[in-house]
């Protein structure tokens, strides 16, 4: 091999100190990040405020739309009637955008009601009840078509109206935002 | 502000000793005093002092209603009625701070589409167009965040549906929203964060400003015939020529402002944000802000969720690449005979955008939003490109002065002197 008289010249100590110093600062910078951006998050009283609400259903008459909020969420209870449960069921599932079977939208032996979150998974409007092509619900300011097991049928929505945690605590009252426990 | 060498020398014993430690007199002087500006201007470039005066304006209105304003989801709606009927002068400070807002957006959409015709946006401007990008991005947001803080109907659902766009983003959407709101739904931390925000981002415009005007003085500016200043004869200084204009415009646009203010202070609004907000019912007709329309109809012209949400971003982005997009060598669109065409096309489907936007979604009118959303891209991916090859220019002046005072032939027709240097003339 031909001698060179350029050559590499060997990392120092100095070399070490000024990456390992960066690589410190860096890190540093990059963990204090984290309580601003954890900041911003549901705070603990907001959390807090998310307890169950339970909702007694017997005002409710059939054909009726309540609206009730749970974690500031709007929420939905339609008292859906004989017709609105066949025309939910009588669908071919596959044809839907985002396919669910009717039944698996409401709790078993209770077919006539439905609890979904009210609003909109376009962009979050609230949708207007007994409204649209299918009597479900239709949102007014992108035009999504809801029908009546809440599921979308057309415009922009992406993904039926979910159903958020509940359970029938009787025949007459479900508490909003816990799952049965038996 | 560096590229030209000042002369200036202060003429007290104060002020050169002032000079010395702090050369900020040198620096106001050769940027806006001694700073060549093309002697042809036209009054489309006054547009950037009108936005640095309405800037200034929102910054002194909104400063003093955050005096009296609450940012809280139970007082927000009663204390701006408390501005509007109680507090000394409310209601102008109020009405200056609202309209200020829509004046401040004709003000930049001139000045954007000006830009656009005279091709100020190709080399070497690109960095000072990008600063433009930044700034108009910025002034959206900031907007907005202030359209929510009435916390009547239109500014409850406007924020429900604008931080919703996040949730079309896979996998992390819901969590960013859920950071986005402060809680699980739009509600009193929302409007806390967009409060504090809405006070801060004035002051990150300011500074983009200032390096957008710092990144105007290195190449100095564009002109109605895009060719650069080539003598001291095509330039004029800045003060007074530049400045009397400048101001005589600051004033015309004004009494425009004033008109809207005293006149009828709320017919950019929506009657439905005098309804406070109500979480459970959606207005009817939900509409946003007449400057968004046009990226509200590009939203809605897209039948799916995320698809929606990125073109509508995209069809800002875009204009970011316009330096690359556009193959002309020819800056000003007056020697473009085939762009100049295209151009008024564009002008005319963001303005069907804008009316489509204000529309309900449904019939019709999503499939013009359709058609004039294809457009829209189509004049930055495909006109913009393909004109620069087969469009043939009509020939450029020889200077900016030629092209102001005709072909010079021995200064025949023309008093000795005319065409001097305006700076040397008595």
């Amino acid at each position: 091999m031909a001698e060179t008289t350029t050559h590499v010249a060997e990392p120092t100590r100095r070399d070490f100190l000024y990456i390992a110093t960066g690589a410190a600062a860096a890190i540093g910078g990059a963990t204090l990040v984290w309580p601003f951006v954890q900041s911003l998050a549901p705070d603990a009283a907001t959390v807090a405020a998310g307890a169950p609400v339970e909702v007694d259903l017997t005002p409710i008459a059939e054909g009726q739309i309540v609206k009730v909020f749970w974690r500031g969420s709007l929420i939905f209870i339609r008292h859906r009637t004989a017709d609105e449960i066949k025309a939910a069921e009588d669908v071919n599932v596959a044809s839907l955008r985002d396919p669910q079977a009717d039944a698996a939208r409401v709790k078993e032996g209770k077919p006539q009601w439905l609890v979904v979150y009210g609003n909109c998974t376009h962009l979050g409007c609230v949708p207007l009840g007994q409204q649209g092509e299918y009597k479900g619900w239709f949102c007014p300011c992108h035009g999504s078509v809801f029908d009546t097991s809440g599921r979308v049928r057309g415009g922009p929505a992406p993904t039926n109206l979910p159903i958020p945690p509940y359970a029938f605590m009787s025949d007459t009252k479900v508490i909003i935002g816990q799952e049965a426990t038996a | 502000m560096s590229q030209h060498p000042t002369t200036y020398v202060p003429k007290s014993a104060f002020g050169q000793w002032f000079e010395s430690r702090l050369p900020v007199a040198g620096l106001v002087h050769s940027s806006f005093v001694a700073f060549p500006v093309p002697r042809n201007l036209t009054y489309f470039w006054t547009f950037g002092a009108i936005l640095a005066f309405m800037l200034v304006s929102q910054i002194v209105t909104g400063v003093f209603l955050a005096m009296y304003y609450t940012p809280n989801a139970g007082m927000a709606f009663q204390s701006v009625e408390h501005i509007m009927r109680d507090v000394e002068y409310g209601w102008l400070l109020r009405y200056l701070h609202a309209n200020g807002a829509s004046m401040f957006f004709i003000a930049v959409y001139i000045h954007i589409f000006r830009n656009f015709y005279y091709g100020s946006y190709k080399a070497p401007r690109e960095v000072l167009y990008i600063l433009g990008v930044i700034i108009f991005i910025l002034m959206m947001a900031t907007a907005f965040m202030g359209y929510v803080l009435p916390w009547g109907q239109m500014s409850f659902w406007g924020a429900t549906v604008i931080t919703n766009l996040f949730s079309a983003i896979p996998l992390v959407g819901e969590t960013i929203v859920h950071y986005l709101w402060g809680g699980y739904s739009v509600g009193n931390p929302t409007l806390n964060r967009f409060f504090s925000l809405h006070y801060l981002l004035p002051f990150m415009i300011a500074g983009v400003v200032a390096l957008h005007i710092w990144a105007l003085h290195v190449p100095g500016q564009n002109n109605p015939t895009g060719i650069p200043i080539k003598s001291g004869k095509d330039a004029v200084p800045f003060t007074p020529y530049a400045t009397i204009k400048d101001i005589f415009a600051v004033v015309v646009f004004l009494i425009f402002f004033a008109y809207w203010v005293f006149y009828m202070p709320n017919y950019l609004g929506h009657a439905d944000n005098y309804i406070p907000a109500n979480p459970a019912v959606t207005p009817a007709h939900i509409v946003p802000e007449w400057y968004f329309l046009p990226f509200y109809a590009i939203l809605r012209a897209i039948p799916d969720k995320l698809g929606g949400v990125l073109a509508m971003g995209a069809a800002i982005v875009i204009w970011a690449f316009m330096p690359w997009l556009d193959t002309s060598k020819v800056r000003s669109t007056a020697y473009r005979p085939l762009y100049k065409q295209f151009f008024w096309v564009f002008v005319a489907v963001c303005l069907v955008l804008g009316w489509l936007g204000s529309r309900p979604a449904e019939g019709w009118y999503v499939i013009a939003s359709q058609i004039c959303t294809v457009y829209y891209f189509a004049h930055f991916l495909i006109v913009l490109p393909v004109l620069g090859f087969v469009e043939r220019p009509l020939p450029l002046p020889n200077s900016i002065l030629e092209s102001v005072m005709g072909v010079q032939k021995g200064g025949a027709g023309m008093p000795v002197g005319a065409n001097a240097e305006p700076q040397s003339k008595g």
